[in-house]
């Protein structure tokens, strides 16, 4: 995120697309819903009636995976109608030209068409964001789960920096993490192409410095396999040991069955967890690993706040730090490696090589933590990045994006859209939730949620247990109707692993991040007729 | 004499324009007593207990609700106030069971220590309501024979988190608080954020998993950390007893979550104390695992992965790391991987 929590209760208007904060941030989404009290204008962009469009000033329910096309047509009216913020345009950022040729392809008329939406609608809501400054654009996976999210991430930016919603409080364009420390583990280098501090392994300044620290002759320097394709290298025989640390891949990633295939194609498969799980299953050898409030450490949030997480109690038998399990590894390996506490490897080498974390040790945690880029111990932390419109490179660098659709679309033979996301009770593939006492009361299983006019017209009732199919597999589950859900869309968690929804999920990835398109494949739902 | 000044207990005590009685004085080190009264939302002004003496007013104001003014003179604890509160405070004890052997917030009550402190015990009025049904619903447990009616998690549920899933419902004798339609809360809008156990002063809500096990005296330990699941990343006082956690609480004022917490934050720290859990190395031997020491289980992992680089090069080993464990343990799966096999391919799930 660019701003950070503390700003949105004090926001004037937000736009949040392709983020069921309610569910997936639940304590965020309390301080929009106060921001809404007082007065703040919220405009929900999602396929979806979630619970936040019940305080919106206006939903957009566009269709999965128009975005682009949506955010371009935005960007056009802004331009034609000489709404956009010129004075930051013309200081603060370039490429400018470059946009306005690209998203002059994108009127209402033609992204409407597109969205499902009236062209009407387009321009209001292009209005209506140009109105009030600074506006704070939040979203979440419905934005990146696609194969086109890092274009959507780009059309995102275009249209703060349009706006001149950049480096400035309230405003800024803020993704909400799924999991807790996603952030923490992208910082912490845990990426194919970047050491800690997103230092590129391909700069040989940044490999010597950390071959210097790390007491190694070389580093590699080409960047190393992204997660589809480690998987595919186990089928190949590329990949001959894959290690794996607390990931459920089993179910989280998208088509079960060629997952599994994968991963029982391990010559040597290493499970680092606190549970068995799906994917221990597969394993050659398991090792047991300290949970949370098990050991110290700390987790990076999404508005990069790195806080303590601290013991409680001990972890249960054998199990073991992780960093100790590493450094055991190491050390028979060949590498001794000094530090023998989290603290110490964060004091004396995370906050020693990252630059933006040099500021933060330890002792400086004790309360609610700090916000990167912190530079020294004299520094405060940064509430909100780009202030007065200074860009890491310089400028902002508008990236015009044209609109793709989704890999794989309804069609006759599967003419609904499966989307997928996380409900409030349960998390990922429930190994800690489903272990928790009264979490499975209040929800014990999962739903297919379909429309009303869905299922109407192949009159299946709430409640009836349905069929789901895609090309990769399918799934018995319970239907929900609901007025949510709109014509044509089928939604779906993946909480439970037998309704998983990566039974059906499409294998298809960005091409430059790899994210799954987990937002949207061509299903088709059926009763079941039991005799 | 200075604009914004009043007299607070003999003393002169300064106080920023729009602040309460109740604020300024906290702000002035003297604590007043509150029931009702919950940070960052309107004053209801229900309960009473925060009255104090203001000099040549007719009666007693309620501190959380008037606004400090130039040159008032305040007592907080002058015997026309003890008085009152004593009143008060008999009224509450009568209206409902406050049999503290058997409270869940026996030790933690907000009610219980202003009768110690004032000492007054339920005796002089009779019980005047009759619904006195305690409720379970998952996680939550409302027993009304302990509501003393001061409205702060319908507050806290409905100004905090916003969700609107109960209210006051009925009136006089009967006013109770009710989730629709005056039914359980799992029928309601609830959400289980717990925010409204939180709030509650009294022991009338509690959490069903810390019902009969937490005793705040025996509380140990309260640490804080930081919630296990989501990315908002919200900061918790974990409440240890006999060396386990026995129950969660949002840190009041912390940055980013103010004290608030979800449904999972707040119940869903029991995974750890699992019997499934994973608690000794396992290896896989005809199909099947056996359990391992950890030196017998690194041994072999060691030299697995040496073996494949030297047939086959660093680059045929690849590792996932976590992103819901700690920067550290991040930071040396990396580590490992690029100083001590010698490849970059390490990954994580970074985008879902
Ligand atoms: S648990 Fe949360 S949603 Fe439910 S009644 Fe209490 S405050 Fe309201
Ligand atoms: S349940 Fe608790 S917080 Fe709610 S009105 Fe009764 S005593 Fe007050
Ligand atoms: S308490 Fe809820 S909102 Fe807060 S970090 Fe945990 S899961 Fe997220
Ligand atoms: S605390 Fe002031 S009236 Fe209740």
């Amino acid at each position: 995120m660019t701003n950070s929590f503390n700003e949105f209760a004090r926001a004037k208007m937000f736009m949040i697309i392709g983020s069921n904060m309610v569910e997936a941030h639940p304590v965020a989404a309390t301080f929009v819903k106060n921001a809404v009290m007082r007065g703040a204008q919220l405009i929900v962009v999602d396929p979806r009636r979630h619970a936040l469009v019940d305080l919106a000033a206006l939903h957009v329910p566009i269709r999965v995976g128009s975005d682009i096309a949506l955010l371009n047509a935005l960007m056009h009216v802004l331009i034609a109608e000489n709404l956009y913020d010129r004075k930051f345009v013309e200081s603060c950022t370039i490429d400018f030209d470059k946009l306005a040729a690209n998203v002059r392809t994108y009127p209402p008329e033609r992204a409407a068409a597109i969205c499902g939406i009236s062209a009407e609608m387009i321009r209001d809501l292009a209005r209506r964001i140009a109105s009030v400054k600074p506006m704070m654009v939040c979203y979440t996976l419905g934005i990146t789960e696609h194969t086109c999210g890092k274009h959507n991430v780009q059309a995102v930016a275009n249209l703060q920096m349009l706006l001149g919603n950049l480096g400035v409080e309230c405003g800024g364009v803020n993704p909400l993490r799924g999991q807790n420390n996603v952030q923490g583990a992208c910082d912490m280098g845990a990426l194919p192409n970047v050491f800690p501090g997103y230092q590129a392994v391909t700069d040989a300044d940044h490999r010597a410095k950390f071959a210097k620290a790390w007491g190694v002759a070389i580093l590699p320097d080409t960047p190393g396999l992204m997660i589809p394709q480690m998987m595919e290298g186990l089928t190949t025989g590329k990949v001959r040991a894959f290690y794996v640390f607390g990931e459920n891949l089993a179910n989280t990633e998208p088509d079960i069955r060629k997952v599994e295939h994968e991963l029982s194609s391990a010559e040597f498969l290493v499970v680092q967890d606190i549970f068995p799980n799906e994917t221990t299953r597969f394993a050659h050898v398991v090792l047991p690993a300290a949970a949370w409030s098990e050991n110290d450490g700390t987790f990076s949030n999404s508005e990069r706040r790195i806080s303590r997480v601290r013991t409680a109690s001990p972890p249960p038998g054998l199990a073991k730090p992780n960093w100790w399990i590493f450094k055991e590894l190491a050390k028979r390996m060949g590498r001794a490696w000094a530090a023998d506490s989290a603290q110490a490897i964060w004091d004396e080498e995370v906050s020693v090589l990252a630059p933006q974390l040099c500021g933060i040790k330890y002792h400086r945690l004790e309360g609610d933590g700090l916000q990167w880029p912190c530079p020294d111990e004299s520094h405060a932390g940064t509430c909100f990045l780009h202030k007065d419109g200074q860009f890491t490179c310089g400028l902002g660098v508008f990236t015009p994006v044209e609109w793709t659709p989704p890999a794989e679309e309804a069609c006759a033979d599967y003419p609904l859209v499966l989307s997928t996301g996380r409900r409030l009770a349960h998390y990922h593939t429930r190994t800690q939730t489903g272990r928790c006492e009264g979490l499975n009361d209040i929800l014990g299983e999962e739903t297919a949620d379909i429309s009303p006019q869905d299922a109407a017209e192949l009159s299946i009732r709430d409640g009836e247990t349905i069929r789901v199919r895609s090309r990769r597999g399918e799934v018995r589950i319970k239907a929900r109707v609901s007025a949510r859900v709109p014509r044509g869309l089928v939604w779906m968690s993946f909480h439970f692993r037998e309704t998983c929804a990566n039974w059906l999920t499409n294998p298809a990835f960005d091409p430059s991040t790899l994210t799954a398109e987990y937002k949207a494949c061509a299903v088709r739902i059926e009763k079941v007729y039991t005799a | 004499m200075a604009e914004n000044t009043f007299t607070l207990n003999q003393r002169r005590v300064a106080f920023m324009p729009g602040q309460t009685i109740l604020e300024a004085a906290a702000a002035a080190g003297v604590r007043i007593p509150t029931l009702c009264h919950l940070r960052g939302t309107t004053p209801t002004g229900a309960c009473r207990i925060c009255l104090v003496e203001v000099t040549g007013a007719r009666s007693l104001m309620s501190a959380c609700s008037t606004p400090a003014a130039p040159n008032m003179v305040i007592q907080t604890e002058s015997t026309r106030v003890v008085q009152a509160r004593k009143l008060i405070l008999e009224l509450l004890l009568a209206s409902g069971e406050h049999d503290c052997l058997i409270c869940p917030s026996c030790g933690d009550c907000q009610l219980q220590d202003l009768a110690f402190k004032y000492q007054v015990s339920p005796k002089r009025f009779n019980r005047w309501t009759d619904f006195r049904k305690t409720e379970v619903n998952p996680l939550i447990v409302r027993d009304f024979s302990r509501c003393i009616l001061c409205g702060r998690c319908v507050q806290a549920c409905n100004e905090v988190q916003v969700n609107r899933a109960i209210s006051f419902g009925y009136r006089g004798k009967k006013a109770k608080i009710v989730a629709a339609g005056d039914g359980p809360l799992k029928d309601s809008e609830c959400v289980f954020c717990g925010e409204c156990v939180q709030a509650c002063p009294t022991g009338a809500l509690s959490e069903e998993k810390a019902r009969t096990t937490w005793r705040p005296w025996k509380e140990r330990q309260r640490v804080r950390t930081t919630c296990p699941y989501c990315g908002v990343g919200c900061q918790q006082w974990l409440h240890v007893q006999d060396g386990k956690i026995v129950k969660v609480t949002g840190v009041m004022g912390a940055e980013p979550n103010k004290g608030r917490l979800c449904v999972k934050g707040r119940f869903g720290y029991d995974f750890i104390y699992s019997e499934e859990r994973l608690k000794t190395p396992l290896i896989k031997e005809n199909g099947e695992f056996r359990e391992a020491s950890w030196d017998e289980a690194l041994d072999l992992v060691a030299s697995k992965f040496k073996q494949i680089v030297a047939e086959s090069g660093p680059h045929a080993l690849a590792g996932v790391s976590c992103a819901r464990s700690i920067n550290e343990d991040s930071y040396q799966m990396q580590k490992l991987f690029r100083a001590a096999i010698g490849t970059n391919n390490i990954d994580h799930c970074a985008r879902t």
